[in-house]
């Protein structure tokens, strides 16, 4: 697993490559925490455009920053949504909180 | 008796989460599922191998194993996730959508719910002595 992240326009993009289970989402977290903390972005985007797995450890994560930034009017969404990821989103109920948009520019656009 | 079948026993870590599921998946390819029907039976794995780590071995000491036991029959794969943990006090609770023995550690509460979704069955036995969780899925 690895993570990159960019940010612009005030949000923090998490670009994260690999899969997503109990292992790898606690890094994930401690990771994006301290580069957000370090950045002035106000939202956290995840692109998921090259995560082929997530279980609900992922689910539990991204609501985990959800929850983070609404304590300072922050937003989570997610971007680049494919198949293997698509099921565990609609099951979980978390496409209801977490707004998902196909890119950045989308995002960018409408908010 | 099964068409095939296999058993792996492996270290409570959370390494072998990956580990585990792929390994499911590769035995599950010999029925030529779809690439959702893998996904489902790789999801259900990690949701049952990182419940027998993180709860069922929860404040363990020394070496913990799971075993994990597949078997195929008329299209049908079983899989069995067996920990000699401490068990679930109440099942009924933990097959509860968003439950979580651990709301502080950002758990979604959605393994069961996750399970029960993308596998045609799941039974839980559960005691002081451990956990055994059994799920099927029939490949179309």
């Amino acid at each position: 697993m690895d993570i990159q992240f960019i940010e612009r326009n005030g949000n923090l993009v998490a670009k994260i490559r690999g899969e997503i289970d109990h292992h790898t989402a606690d890094k994930i977290r401690k990771s994006l925490e301290a580069k957000f903390a370090e950045s002035t972005a106000k939202n956290i985007i995840f692109d998921f455009a090259h995560v082929g797995f997530m279980d609900s450890s992922g689910i539990g994560m991204v609501i985990g920053r959800y929850k983070e930034l609404q304590k300072t009017g922050g937003r989570v969404f997610a971007i680049n949504i494919g198949p293997e990821i698509s099921r565990i989103f609609d099951i979980s109920g978390l496409r209801k909180i977490i707004p998902c948009f196909a890119g950045i520019d989308e995002i960018e656009s409408g908010v | 008796m099964a068409d095939n079948q296999m058993t792996l026993t492996f270290l409570a870590i959370s390494e072998n989460q990956a580990f585990a599921r792929v390994a499911a998946a590769a035995f599950a390819s010999q029925l030529d599922p779809t690439v959702a029907e893998l996904t489902e039976i790789k999801t259900a794995v990690s949701e049952a191998v990182t419940n027998a780590i993180i709860h069922g071995y929860e404040g363990s000491e020394g070496d913990c194993f799971v075993t994990m036991n597949c078997s195929l029959l008329n299209r049908h794969i079983y899989i069995e996730i067996k920990d000699s943990g401490k068990g679930i006090p109440d099942i009924e609770q933990a097959l509860e959508p968003l439950y979580t023995s651990k709301p502080e550690e950002e758990r979604s509460g959605m393994g069961f719910t996750v399970m029960t979704e993308f596998m045609d069955d799941l039974q839980v036995e559960s005691s002081p002595e451990g956990t055994i969780i059994k799920m099927s899925k029939k490949i179309l």
